[in-house]
C-alpha cells in the first residue's frame, strides 16, 4: 500500500500523475488529506514512483475542472475517489463521466455541487462592515463557509469590488484586496471582526418593508438561507418580529378597505323602466354611493335638452347650485352665461352638468367653502355622467377645469398647457378643455381675470366651430 | 422626512412587483469600479415570504396620477406618500452594494406629471450610477408606457433590464380595473424595447461594436386573481408575449390583500397555489413543448389546483404511457410527470452508455412516486394495470401536495417539475 499526504489540488495532480504513470491501481493507494491526523506512520519506504513517458495518458478536460472543484470539498476521502475515477477513465471507461448515475461519478458530482452551492452562498452572504483605518476606508467581513473555498471565491470579490479595500475573514483562511492584488493569510475567529455598521439599521428597514406579510413561507426561506449562516446576516435579527406581527397586519388589510364599495351604477333606474335623462335624474336623488350625499342639500343633476349638440362639464355644484338644485347658476354660472353669449352659443341649447353631482364643502362659520372632490368620489360618481352621455347625441364635449379634464380626457391632462386644443377622448372625437369660470373669479386682479376670461371665450368659440364638420375634418 | 421613513414607504410600495431577477447580463460593463454582472444572479437574502432579495427594489416616488384599483399607490388610496431625490437613490444603492447586500437596483415609479417626466427621472438615476459612480452592478428600470422613444433609448443604454408591466391578463380586465392604462400603449412600449434589442444584436453580429442595449432583455408582470379571467386566457396572453415580444420572463403575481385596498376588490388571501400552477404551466409552454389548450383541463378553463399541470395532462392522456426511458425521443421524455428538462438531457446522455434502471432515475432525483406509473425502465414494467387504475389521480395527489410548500418558490425560479 502506498500512502501520500495531499495538500491541495496541484499536489494531488502531481501525485496522481506519477502514480498513474507507474500504473499503480487505486486499490494499492491511500491518499490522505493533510487536515486529517494519520493513525499510522507514513510508508516512506514504499516504492518511489518514477514518471514514465511510455505510460503517457490523457484525461478529458471536463475531469480536470471537476477535480479542481472537488478539491475544495472537506471530505477527506476525496483524493482517493478522484484517483479511482482517474484510473477508471484512463483504463477502459473513457466515457465514464457521462454516466452520472455511476456511484463514483455520482459522489464526485455531489461534492462538486456542494462546493458550487457553498461558493454561491459565500458570494451572497458575505456582509461587509465599513471601518476607517488610518484615514482609509476598509470593508471587512467575517463568514463561515462549509468548505475550504476562500481561494475559489476571492477572485470574484476582487472583480466585483475592484475599487474598494476589503478583507474577508473565515475560520480557516482570510483574504485581503488592496485594489491591486489578493493576499491570503490565516483564519480568524469571529470576535476579530468589526461588530456593527451604522448602515445595517437602514438595511433592516428595507428588509422589513419589502417583506409581504400576506405570503408566509418560512420553509422556503430557510431552504435558501440556511439558519447556520444567520449569525452573520444582520437582517435575520428581525425575522421573529416580522413573523409575529404578520397575521395582525393581514387581518387589518382585509378588514379595512378604502373607498366606496358602491358606485353610482348601483342606483340606476331598474332595467325594466325606460331610461331617459328624466328617469336618470330622478334615480340620482337616491344616490349614496359616496359620502357626499350626507352633507349636501340635494343632488344637482345635469340640465339641458336631450338633443343638445354641445355638452359642458364642470367639477361639482357650488353653494348656490346646491341650494337651487341646478348646475351653473351661481357667480361662476353667471360668468359662463356671459361668455356663452359673447361666443354666440345659446345656453338653452347646451347640456350642462358636473362630474360630481353633490356639493362638497368645508364649513367656516356660516360660510360653506368649496372643497375639491377626491379621486374616490369622482370615480363613484362618474357612472352618472357616462349614462348622461349615452343618452345624449352630442358632437362636442367641453370640460371646464382640471377635475373634469383629468377624469374625462386623461389623468395627465394639463389645463395650463393643453386648453383650447381639440383632443380625442373616450367619449367624443371633439373634446376640449378650458378654464373653469370659478377659477377666473378667484384670480386676484382684474387684469388677470380679463385675460383668462378672454381665453375661455376663445375656447368657447373653438367649441362652437366644432359643430361645423369642416373644422376638425371627419 | 428622513431617509428611513422614505425607504420604508417606497420599499413597501415596490414589493408587489414580483421580479427580483439579477441574471442575464453576461459581462461587466467596461470601466466599472464597483460592481459586476457575470450572468448568474445572486440572491443576497430571503424574507419570510420565501422571496429572494437580490436587488434594492424601490419606487422613486409613490405619488401617482393613475387610479388603478389593484394598486396600493393609486391616486385614491390613503397610503403615505414619499419621494426620493435621485441622489438619495444613488447613495442607497452604492452603500448597500459596497456592503454586499444587493446585486443592484430595481427602480420603478408612480407616474408623476407626465410619462416623459417620470421616465426622465428614472433615467437620471441610472445615468448617475453608471457615469459618476462607475457602477457596474445590475440595473433594472421600469419603462413607463407613453414615454418618448429617446428616453427609452437612453434607459436601455444604462440598464441591464427593462420591463413594462402588462398589469392584467386581458384588455377587458384592464378596462375594468385600470381604465387609464391603455393596452396599445403598453404593447408599443414593449415593441420599442424589443426593436432596439434586435437592432443591437444584429449590429454586433455584423461585427459592429454597438453599445449594449438592455443586455438582460425585458420582462413583464401580470396580476392574477383580481378579476375572474380564467387561466387559459392568462396563459394565452403569456404565450403571445413570449412569441411576439420575445420576453425573457412573464411574472404572475397573485392579487394579494394590500394595505389601503380598494373596497371594490374582494379582500382575500392571495391565490398562491394558482400562482404556482401558472408558473409551472409557463415553464411547460416554454421548455417542454406543451400548448396552452393541452394544459387547461378543467371545464372552467382553469388549471387543476390539486395536480401539477404536467401530471394533470398525463392523467388525461394515459394512452401516451408508459414511456420507455431507454428508447423514447426527447419530446416524449419531456412529457413524463416528475422528470424535468435537465434530467431529460441527462437521461439522453447516460443511455448512450448503459440502460437506465429505476435506481438510476431515483439517483437523478426524479420524483419517483409520480413517475413510476408512467415509465418503463430496464427493471421496471408497470404495464397498463397501474395506469388503468381509476384512483390513480387520488393516489398521486397526496404526494405533490406535500411537496408543495417546499418547492413552490423554487419552481418559480427553476421551473423544474
Amino acid at each position: 500500500m502506498i500512502q501520500r499526504t495531499v495538500h491541495d489540488f496541484s499536489d494531488w495532480r502531481e501525485i496522481a500523475r506519477a502514480l498513474r504513470s507507474a500504473q499503480v491501481p487505486p486499490s494499492e493507494v491511500q491518499l490522505l488529506s493533510n487536515a486529517e491526523p494519520t493513525l499510522f506512520a507514513l510508508d516512506k519506504t514504499g516504492f518511489d514512483v518514477a514518471p514514465s513517458t511510455t505510460n503517457a495518458f490523457r484525461v478529458p478536460k471536463q475531469f480536470l475542472s471537476l477535480a479542481e472543484q472537488v478539491a475544495y470539498h472537506r471530505d477527506p476521502t476525496r483524493w482517493n475517489l478522484l484517483y479511482r475515477v482517474l484510473w477508471r477513465l484512463t483504463t477502459d471507461e473513457r466515457a465514464l463521466l457521462e454516466v452520472i448515475t455511476d456511484d463514483d461519478v455520482y459522489s464526485l458530482m455531489q461534492m462538486e455541487k456542494a462546493v458550487r452551492r457553498d461558493a454561491h452562498k459565500m458570494k451572497a452572504f458575505v456582509r461587509f462592515r465599513e471601518l476607517q483605518q488610518n484615514g482609509e476606508t476598509h470593508y471587512i467581513a467575517w463568514h463561515r463557509p462549509d468548505h475550504a473555498i476562500v481561494k475559489k471565491v476571492a477572485p470574484f470579490f476582487a472583480r466585483r469590488f475592484r475599487g474598494m479595500n476589503w478583507t474577508i475573514l473565515t475560520p480557516d483562511e482570510s483574504v485581503t484586496w488592496n485594489q491591486s492584488e489578493l493576499t491570503y493569510h490565516a483564519g480568524t475567529p469571529r470576535s476579530a471582526a468589526p461588530s456593527s455598521d451604522e448602515l445595517e439599521d437602514l438595511w433592516r428597514t428595507y428588509y422589513a418593508n419589502i417583506f409581504n406579510p400576506a405570503r408566509i413561507k418560512v420553509k422556503a426561506m430557510k431552504a435558501e438561507m440556511p439558519v447556520r449562516h444567520w449569525a452573520t446576516l444582520p437582517e435575520t435579527e428581525i425575522i421573529d418580529d416580522l413573523l409575529r406581527d404578520a397575521p395582525r397586519r393581514v387581518q387589518q388589510m382585509i378588514s379595512s378597505p378604502e373607498g366606496y364599495s358602491q358606485t353610482a351604477s348601483d342606483y340606476f333606474p331598474s332595467a325594466d323602466a325606460p331610461l331617459t335623462l328624466a328617469t336618470l335624474a330622478e334615480a340620482a336623488k337616491t344616490c349614496c354611493a359616496c359620502d357626499l350625499h350626507c352633507q349636501a342639500t340635494q343632488v344637482v343633476f345635469g340640465q339641458g335638452p336631450a338633443r343638445a349638440k354641445v355638452v359642458i362639464v364642470g367639477e361639482q355644484p357650488g353653494d348656490q347650485e346646491d341650494l337651487a338644485g341646478m348646475p351653473f347658476v351661481g357667480p361662476a354660472g353667471q360668468l359662463l352665461d356671459r361668455a356663452l353669449a359673447a361666443a354666440g352659443l345659446e345656453r338653452q341649447a347646451i347640456y350642462v352638468t358636473n362630474v360630481v353631482k353633490h356639493f362638497k364643502y368645508e364649513s367656516q362659520g356660516k360660510r360653506r367653502l368649496h372643497k375639491r372632490p377626491d379621486a374616490r368620489e369622482m370615480r363613484a360618481c362618474l357612472p352618472w355622467f357616462d349614462a348622461e352621455w349615452e343618452l345624449l347625441d352630442a358632437q362636442v364635449l367641453l370640460c371646464l377645469g382640471a377635475s373634469a379634464a383629468t377624469s374625462l380626457i386623461a389623468p395627465d391632462f394639463r389645463i395650463q398647457r393643453q386648453r383650447g386644443q381639440w383632443v380625442v377622448s373616450r367619449y367624443c372625437k371633439r373634446t376640449l378643455a378650458s378654464w373653469h369660470p370659478a377659477s377666473i373669479l378667484r384670480l386676484p386682479t382684474a387684469e388677470l381675470r380679463e385675460a383668462r376670461f378672454a381665453e375661455l371665450l376663445n375656447d368657447l368659440r373653438t367649441a362652437a366651430s366644432g359643430l361645423r364638420s369642416d373644422v376638425v375634418g371627419d | 422626512m428622513d431617509i428611513h421613513e422614505k425607504l420604508a414607504i417606497l420599499a413597501d410600495a415596490a414589493k408587489y412587483d414580483a421580479s427580483c431577477a439579477s441574471s442575464g447580463s453576461n459581462r461587466t460593463r467596461r470601466g466599472a469600479k464597483i460592481g459586476s454582472t457575470e450572468g448568474m444572479g445572486i440572491c443576497h437574502s430571503y424574507t419570510p415570504d420565501g422571496r429572494c432579495v437580490s436587488l434594492l427594489k424601490i419606487l422613486l416616488t409613490n405619488y401617482c396620477i393613475l387610479d388603478c384599483r389593484f394598486c396600493v399607490n393609486r391616486i385614491s388610496s390613503d397610503t403615505p406618500r414619499a419621494r426620493f431625490s435621485s441622489d438619495e437613490v444613488v447613495r442607497l444603492t452604492m452603500e448597500f452594494y459596497k456592503r454586499n447586500y444587493i446585486e443592484g437596483l430595481f427602480l420603478s415609479s408612480g407616474i408623476i406629471q407626465t410619462p416623459d417626466y417620470t421616465m426622465q427621472e428614472l433615467v437620471r438615476v441610472a445615468q448617475t450610477l453608471r457615469e459618476r459612480e462607475q457602477f457596474g452592478g445590475y440595473i433594472h428600470l421600469k419603462t413607463i408606457p407613453g414615454a418618448s422613444q429617446e428616453l427609452v433609448d437612453q434607459a436601455g443604454l444604462f440598464a441591464d433590464r427593462l420591463s413594462v408591466n402588462i398589469e392584467l391578463p386581458t384588455v377587458a380586465d384592464l378596462q375594468e380595473l385600470a381604465p387609464e392604462k391603455k393596452e396599445p400603449e403598453i404593447r408599443a412600449a414593449m415593441q420599442t424595447v424589443q426593436n432596439r434589442i434586435t437592432e443591437q444584436r444584429a449590429d454586433s453580429r455584423r461585427g459592429l461594436r454597438a453599445p449594449k442595449f438592455a443586455p438582460a432583455g425585458q420582462s413583464t408582470q401580470m396580476i392574477v386573481g383580481a378579476t375572474d379571467t380564467p387561466d387559459q386566457a392568462i396563459l394565452q396572453t403569456a404565450d403571445a408575449l413570449y412569441s411576439h415580444h420575445r420576453l425573457r420572463r412573464v411574472y404572475y403575481s397573485a392579487y394579494s390583500p394590500i394595505p389601503h385596498a380598494d373596497a371594490q376588490l374582494p379582500g382575500q388571501s392571495p391565490p398562491l397555489v394558482r400562482e404556482h400552477r401558472l408558473y409551472q404551466a409557463d415553464w411547460l409552454l416554454r421548455f417542454y413543448g406543451f400548448q396552452v389548450d393541452e394544459l387547461v383541463t378543467t371545464p372552467q378553463r382553469n388549471l387543476d389546483l390539486s395536480l401539477d399541470p404536467k401530471l394533470a395532462w398525463a392523467l388525461a392522456n394515459r394512452d401516451w404511457f408508459p414511456i420507455d426511458v431507454n428508447r423514447a425521443s426527447r419530446e416524449e421524455l419531456l412529457r413524463i410527470p416528475g422528470i424535468g428538462a435537465r434530467n431529460v438531457a441527462r437521461i439522453l446522455t447516460i443511455r448512450k452508455h448503459r440502460n437506465l434502471r429505476s435506481d438510476d432515475l431515483k439517483k437523478l432525483r426524479v420524483a419517483w412516486k409520480r413517475t413510476q406509473a408512467f415509465v418503463i425502465t430496464a427493471d421496471h414494467q408497470p404495464g397498463l394495470k397501474l395506469l388503468d387504475q381509476e384512483r390513480l389521480s387520488q393516489k398521486l395527489v397526496a404526494g405533490p401536495q406535500q411537496l408543495f410548500l417546499f418547492d413552490m418558490e423554487q419552481s418559480a425560479n427553476s421551473g423544474e417539475l
